[in-house]
Parts: structure tokens; sequence; C-alpha cells
């Protein structure tokens, strides 16, 4: 269809002898902008990695080369500002509480949005549209308002300075934008599948665990992405609710300040590794993203 | 559209949802409104106090001046994010292996931790180790984001921009993505210019999505803490002090829980609000679809 459709525009156009230099002139113009667009598209790649590079680069060299002077290669290469971060439990252990509490997250939110991302997708039921809407708002709570309120709740019930406590916390963004984006996948997926299944005998767990699960993986992914990212970026109750056992990186970063001044070599290194992780993460869903930052909704 | 079937019985696969998240939100919000109405000196002495916190928290000017700069912020950032998003997603290019690569560098800042970004602003806006800073400085203007309250909010706005452009710019890549070949086909054999092939196929497609990233752009705005709390920490004076840092001020820096749970009742409200009215068009505009 596509095929003939140009085939059929090609002929046209040379058929027409007076149409000819038009359809080139077009086409030159089009090749502009296409060029035109690479350039803006690289130039602002490059003004977007342009702050980054600059950590990356500051990590690499000693403090007194960062205070006195600037350059864009690292001129005395140091890694010692890395050895020092992974030498130091205090240090590494940061990016193993990030990492664990993330996990635990993003573990928690599908497995309970899942199930009700199929119910909206699929049934009407009684405040069907309330509920929703209830779920949205907490996703766009500001965790200010909830700040003491939850240091208090985790506090009574001893969950304070636990990884849990952490992961729970960020529930209350993270499911809600699980739900929403998983609604959107699970829509795309046509009802006949389901009443197929049930036909064929399937029960409802058997036929949502072997055939529709793997029907919306990409979604899955995605979702699971998303989870990834918004807790892994959450710094502000991350570090209310822990003191020790638990602190997120991200908190433990402020320590770089002490009386001598800054340690601007340090603070780089170790924001350099908390970047890392979330690269590693969208390479793998690379494919499917671009349809879950519009929250399956296109 | 699917019609659905109606069955109450659905709310048994919602309940872990509601569960989890009622946990987190349900008896925190409450504990608020219990704070709201009450004066407490200890756990046995407190006293109700009606609406006197909401009638103090109204009219706290210093509340009330971060509220309008909460609403300028928010308005700046969007105007400026927005179109910006646009013209970076119709430059990305749609097919191969550059269609992934620009995928993937145009989304790292949105990975970042919210306080790195603010660590990478810091360094990169001093003028003796950072870039920008020094940049600005060789060209002669007189920049200090921390002593001058005019390039500290082009500095926390220039971050905003920075950080959230990619929101906008992969929302509306996805949503031309969406858009089949078919259509410029069409515009092509009409031998319409680029600029009509934009307004009258790109931008309709593009409302959708444009409405959800005006909704988190103007909902993660509106909660800004950690950003400008490492790069600025709401100075100088209280230049950039929005929302989120003026409640965490007086919520933790005061210990004025009163006030503080009253203001964060009436912060709570105006999200509520506005956040109703983009979900109802969200909702009209997929029912006319």
């Amino acid at each position: 269809m596509t095929q003939s459709n140009t085939s059929m525009t090609r002929t046209r156009n040379t058929g027409k002898k007076e149409q000819a230099p038009v359809y080139s002139k077009a086409e030159r113009k089009t090749r502009n902008a296409h060029l035109r667009g690479r350039f803006g598209l690289v130039l602002y790649l490059v003004l977007l990695l342009l702050p980054i590079y600059w950590l990356i680069n500051m990590s690499f060299k000693t403090n007194t080369e960062i205070l006195s002077g600037l350059s864009f290669f690292p001129e005395d290469f140091t890694l010692a500002n890395y050895a020092k971060i992974f030498g130091d439990p205090t240090w590494y252990m940061g990016y193993v509480n990030s990492i664990f509490y993330v996990s635990m997250n993003m573990v928690i939110s599908l497995v309970v949005a899942l199930p009700a991302a199929y119910a909206f997708s699929r049934y009407k039921f009684i405040g069907d549209k309330h509920m929703f809407f209830w779920l949205l708002s907490n996703r766009m709570a500001p965790p200010a308002v909830f700040l003491l309120p939850f240091f208090q709740l985790y506090s009574s019930v001893g969950l304070f300075d636990t990884h849990i406590a952490v992961a729970l916390a960020h529930c209350i963004f993270t499911v809600p934008l699980a739900v929403w984006i998983l609604e959107g996948f699970m829509s795309g997926v046509p009802r006949e599948i389901d009443e197929t299944a049930y036909i064929d005998g399937y029960s409802f767990p058997k036929f949502f665990v072997r055939i529709f699960i793997p029907l919306i993986r990409s979604g899955i992914g995605v979702t699971a992405f998303f989870c990834f990212m918004f807790s892994w970026v959450e710094l502000l109750l991350a570090r209310t609710l822990t003191s020790v056992d638990a602190k997120p990186i991200a908190a433990i970063m402020t320590r770089t300040v002490s009386a001598s001044g800054m340690d601007w070599g340090l603070l780089a290194a170790a924001g350099v590794l908390t970047i890392l992780p979330g690269m590693l993460v969208i390479y793998f869903v690379r494919n499917h993203v671009a349809k879950g930052f519009a929250l399956g909704r296109v | 559209m699917q019609t659905k079937v109606e069955n109450n019985k659905a709310w048994f696969l919602v309940m872990p949802v509601f569960l989890i998240v009622a946990f987190s939100a349900i008896i925190p919000l409450m504990t608020v409104v219990n704070y709201s109405v009450q004066d407490i000196f200890d756990p046995y002495t407190r006293y109700f106090v009606g609406t006197e916190w909401f009638k103090q928290v109204m009219l706290d000017s210093r509340l009330q001046e971060a509220l309008l700069r909460q609403f300028i912020y928010s308005f700046t950032i969007i105007i400026i994010e927005v179109p910006l998003g646009i013209c970076v997603a119709l430059m990305m290019p749609t097919k191969g292996r550059g269609a992934s690569l620009a995928l993937i560098l145009v989304a790292i800042p949105l990975l970042i931790p919210w306080n790195v970004v603010g660590t990478i602003w810091q360094i990169f806006g001093r003028a003796d180790i950072g870039l920008f800073g020094a940049f600005m400085s060789s060209i002669g203007v007189d920049y200090n984001y921390a002593s001058d309250p005019t390039d500290a909010w082009l500095t926390v706005v220039l971050m905003d921009v920075w950080h959230w452009t990619p929101l906008v710019a992969l929302l509306c890549y996805s949503g031309l993505r969406a858009i089949p070949e078919v259509y410029y086909q069409a515009a092509r054999i009409d031998q319409a210019s680029r600029w009509a092939v934009f307004r009258y196929i790109q931008l309709p497609k593009l409302t959708n999505v444009l409405i959800i990233g005006v909704l988190l752009r103007f909902m993660d705005s509106f909660m800004i803490y950690t950003e400008p709390f490492v790069l600025t920490g709401g100075g100088p004076g209280s230049s950039t002090t929005f929302l989120s840092q003026a409640l965490v001020q007086q919520a933790i820096g005061q210990f004025d829980l009163g006030p503080a749970a009253a203001f964060s009742l009436v912060y709570f409200l105006i999200i509520l609000l506005v956040c109703w009215v983009f979900y109802t068009t969200i909702m009209n505009m997929q029912k006319d679809k």
C-alpha cells in the first residue's frame, strides 16, 4: 500500500514535465531543513551534555587542580576520588542502600499495579473514575506536605531507617504512575484475546500470568524503568526516613562539605556514579521508552 | 473505543493498590488535618483552635510571596520548555541507530538524582571552577548566583530547562512517532509547506501528549524542592524560596506544626484543583476521539 502510493507520486511527477523542477526544489528544501535539524539537534545535545561532561572531567582531577584553574581535560589524571568511594563502606553502602530500596519499590509497585491496571482497562465499577483521580492526585502531591507525618508514621510502626520504609513511601508516587502507564499499554490489547482465553478454559490467574503478561512485557519493562527512575532521583523522603542503616547515596554526598572546605573532586565522582545506573537501565528499554513517556497513551 | 464490562468484582483487583497508597497517603494526610486545627505543646497538652492557623497562614506575607514566586516560576519554565521540547522532538531522528542514541542522550538529565542536578549546576555556575560561570565572567557579565537575585533566578530557571525539557521532548517524540506515514505522503502530494505539515498534521496529534506534558511539568515544578535547595538554598535572601521550601522551613526548621499543617492543606488543595482541571480535560479529549 505504502509502496504503491510512493510510486504513484513519482510517476505523476515525472509524467508532467512542468512539475519536475518544483519537485526537485522542494526536495532540496527538505534536505536543507533536514540538515538544519541535524545541526540543531547536535547543538542541543552538546549544550545538554556539557554540564555532565564538566562533572565527569572534574571527578578525575585533584582538588588542587580544580581550584587552580579551568581546563577541559584533567592534566593530573587521578582515580583517587573513585578509589576513596569504593574503599570506604560508609560511601559505597550508600549505593547499595539506594539500589536496594529502589528495587524493592519496583517490585512492590509492579505487583500491586498490574491487577489494578487490568481492572481499570477492562471493567467499569463503582467509583472507578474517582479512584483513578485519587491515585493521580497522589502522584502530584508534594512530598514536603507528607514529610513530618511520614516520619512519625514510620517511626511509630518501627520501620524508621529501614529500606522497606523508603520503598513504601516512594510507592505514593510510583504506584499511581505504574497504574497509569500500564493501563495505557493494556488498553492497546484487544479484548477478544481475554474472551478467547476464557472460552479455551483458562482461569483468570492462569490467563493473566501465561497469556496477558507476556503480551504487555514491553509495557512492564517501561513501567519498571519509570518506577526505578522516580524512586532513584527522589531524595527528600529518602533522607527523612533514614539515618544510618538505609541512608541513600544522595544523602551521603552532603558529607563532602568539611571544615577545610568542599571536596569538589569527591563530590563530582559520587555524582558521576549516581548517573551510571540510570543510563544502564534506559539502555534496556530504549525501544519502548518513548511510548512510556506518553504514559502508554499515544 | 472498546466498551467496558460493568463488574464490581474488579474492586478486588484494585484493592492492593488502594491499601498500599492509602497507608502512605490517607494516614499522613489525616495527621496533617489533625495538626492544622490544634495547638500542640506536648503529647498531653493540646488545644483545639479551629481555623486560627488557616487565618494566620493566609495572611502570612512570606507565604504569599512564596506562592506568587511559585506561580511565576512554573509559568516561566512551561513557556520555555514546551516550545523548546517540541523543537527538539521534531529534530530527533526517527529511524535507525541514531534514533536510539539520541533518545538515550536526551533522557540522561531525567535519570540524575535531583540533588546531583543541583550539584552539577552549583559547580557549573561558579565563576572559579565552573564552565558556565567562567564563560559569563569572560564575556564581561558580573555573574554570581549566590549573591545576586537575578542571577540566582536565571540559574534556577536554566537548570530546570536543562533538567526537564527532555521530558517534554520525549513526550512529543512519542506522539510524533504515532503519526502514520500516510499522512506525510498526502502532505507531499499536496506539496504542503513544512509549516503547514507542522500546523495541520503534527500539532493536532501532539495536543494529547502536550496536555500530559504540561500537567506533569506544572505539578513537578510546583513541588520543586531539592534542586534550588542544593543550588541556592532559597537565597539570596528568599528570592528563590518556593512553596515546598517555605513549608519545610516552617515545619522542620521552626517546628511550627499547626501553621505548617494548615499551609500543607492549602498547598495540597491548590494542587488538587489544578490536577482536576487537567484530568477532566484529558478525559474529555479521550471521549471525543
